[in-house]
């Protein structure tokens, strides 16, 4: 019945519009990127064939290198860090307790905040000389950091926001996850005698494995993405910069500030190849781990 | 045992509780900053309250900024992109539900690659697209990216996925086309996945840095996201000017929160959940 040739036009016609603009706007560009990679195109000139001219050139430089350490080392801390703290969250808030409306809305907070706005209030209170952050530190007794100013510190500052910032969002989506899980599993548990660790170690995470899997999948993707707080929070004359400052800070900093087309795209594409190998990796290590019911 | 279970309980209200305070703090704080004067907010050691609750610092960077522009500009992003997505994914994902036709598996796989690779791979294309049809610098410029959502396809069509084959039949029965069987059954029945399309629409549309940055560099076409990165830089040090133009920049977003909560937890929820 629904298999007629009459609709088949029906279905074509439901699909052009987003199939036409994700040629345009998607499909087609990755193809321009990966050329334009291959390319020198400075400024608004034509480009001239490179080969791999200007991978060669992204790899060789220092500042790749940096902005590579910088992004593989913010997605091993903020991943972890922020999925632990969000599945903790989540597993309180899913006990029997009061107020959860209300915790809701705080955690849920830094995430309908927009990363300009979230980056200036933290600049704020990460100030080295009248920040808030030091002054309570004073109070224990323990020297002021120079948080954005110093090299040392300057990722921790990122990656610190960077955490703040997505624990709500994966609470809520590891909450949602938690309440599918039957009470009759913990109630026959208990009759067991299980502890409250065995009970959420063999009940509540092999069974909460897949959306585990997408939450630290979509945060995997989206650190190595990381652009808007380091912007934000790291002015271009700051010394420490060099020690912040992501792959994907670099793709707008050359593409964008500079006018280096092929560099530019040589950096997007660079990011593409890594995004796709951990992407394979996790898909295939979660066949070890994530169990579907 | 008793006595244990309540020591639990007041341990997990102390966990989520201090969790609480570390994320509501820091915008209580730039709250308490933005009705400072410069020379109290930087005093140390810091007073909490401010002395004297002045609002100069919100008239200020009112005038120094176009804000009318940036909210215009950030609404008029937000609600276009809303319908576009809700739009033109809701078709589409309606036919790969619910219909069959050749090609089918391919046209699937080419609208979900773009879900595998970072957004920056399309920037400077789609850049060097709006510079070329002439928009950059309206508000069409920061709607362009958003105008087709594989996510929207993906999300939707587990929606639709789920509608039980009889409405569908007995509708045919009674001579509805496919055009009508859209409109008048299936949209209404996936309204809860459109709710959840429009709230992710809105909230990454808002929070959108890096794209409005590069297409809209006029400071009157600019959204909140952008337009606040220029208010970092005019006043780089006066704290509560910065504080108060963060405030604004929050308070739209957070009172929309506060109405739909409901709709924004679920919304993002079942994001996860319906992959």
């Amino acid at each position: 019945m629904k298999n007629k040739p009459k609709n088949w036009a029906w279905a074509y016609m439901f699909l052009a519009p987003s199939v036409i603009l994700i040629c345009i706007l998607n499909l087609w560009p990755i193809l321009q990127t990966l050329w334009f990679s291959l390319n020198d195109i400075q400024g608004f000139q034509p480009p001239k064939w490179a080969g791999l001219g200007n991978y060669i050139t992204v790899l060789g430089n220092e500042e790749f290198a940096g902005a590579f350490k910088n992004t593989v080392v913010y997605t091993l801390v903020t991943v972890p860090a922020g999925v632990f703290l969000s599945l903790v969250t989540a597993v309180l808030l899913n006990t029997s307790i009061r107020c959860k409306g209300f915790f809701r809305i705080c955690y849920f907070l830094p995430v309908i905040s927009a990363p300009a706005a979230v980056a200036m209030v933290w600049r704020w209170l990460y100030n080295s000389e009248f920040g808030i952050i030091n002054f309570l530190l004073s109070k224990l007794g323990i020297d002021g950091l120079n948080w954005i100013g110093d090299s040392k510190t300057v990722l921790l500052s990122v990656m610190i926001v960077g955490i703040w910032a997505m624990v709500g969002y994966n609470m809520v989506i590891l909450l949602a996850g938690l309440q599918n899980i039957p009470r009759t599993f913990y109630e026959a548990a208990e009759i067991d005698g299980a502890s409250g660790y065995k009970k959420f170690m063999y009940i509540t995470v092999p069974l909460v494995s897949p959306t585990l899997f997408f939450v630290i999948l979509t945060t995997t993707i989206s650190s190595l993405q990381v652009f808007d707080h380091i912007y934000m929070m790291v002015d271009s004359t700051n010394p420490a910069l060099k020690s912040a400052q992501s792959l994907v800070y670099l793709f707008y900093k050359y593409t964008f500030v500079q006018y280096d087309k092929g560099i530019g795209s040589a950096f997007a594409s660079l990011l593409l190849g890594l995004v796709l190998i951990l992407t394979c990796i996790q898909m295939y290590a979660q066949k070890k781990w994530v169990i579907y019911q | 045992m008793k006595k244990k279970q309540h020591i639990t309980r007041i341990l997990i209200y102390i966990v989520l509780l201090s969790g609480a305070v570390v994320m509501v703090f820091p915008f209580i704080w730039s709250v308490l900053t933005s009705f400072k004067n410069l020379s109290e907010s930087l005093q140390f050691p810091p007073r909490f309250l401010p002395q004297s609750w002045s609002p100069v610092n919100y008239k200020d960077v009112w005038e120094q900024l176009p804000f009318v522009d940036f909210f215009i500009n950030t609404v008029l992003m937000v609600l276009l992109r809303i319908i576009f997505a809700v739009l033109f994914s809701s078709m589409a994902a309606y036919a790969f539900a619910r219909m069959q036709f050749p090609l089918k598996n391919l046209l699937f796989i080419l609208v979900l690659m773009p879900m595998m690779v970072p957004a920056q791979i399309f920037v400077l294309p789609q850049y060097l697209f709006a510079s070329k049809i002439q928009i950059t610098n309206t508000v069409m410029a920061l709607v362009l990216p958003g105008m087709a959502s594989t996510f929207g396809i993906f999300l939707l069509r587990q929606f639709f996925m789920g509608v039980p084959d009889e409405l569908e039949e007995a509708a045919i029965l009674d001579g509805c086309n496919p055009g009508q069987i859209f409109v008048k059954i299936m949209l209404p029945l996936v309204k809860p996945g459109i709710v959840s399309l429009s709230i992710f629409t809105a909230l990454f549309a808002y929070k959108d840095l890096l794209w409005p940055l590069i297409v809209n560099t006029s400071i009157e076409k600019m959204p909140l996201s952008s337009g606040l990165a220029m208010l970092q830089g005019q006043f780089t040090t006066n704290y509560p000017q910065l504080m108060a133009g963060a405030v604004v920049a929050i308070i739209p977003m957070a009172v929309l929160f506060l109405v739909f909560q409901k709709q924004f937890v679920e919304g993002i929820a079942t994001t996860g959940s319906k992959n």
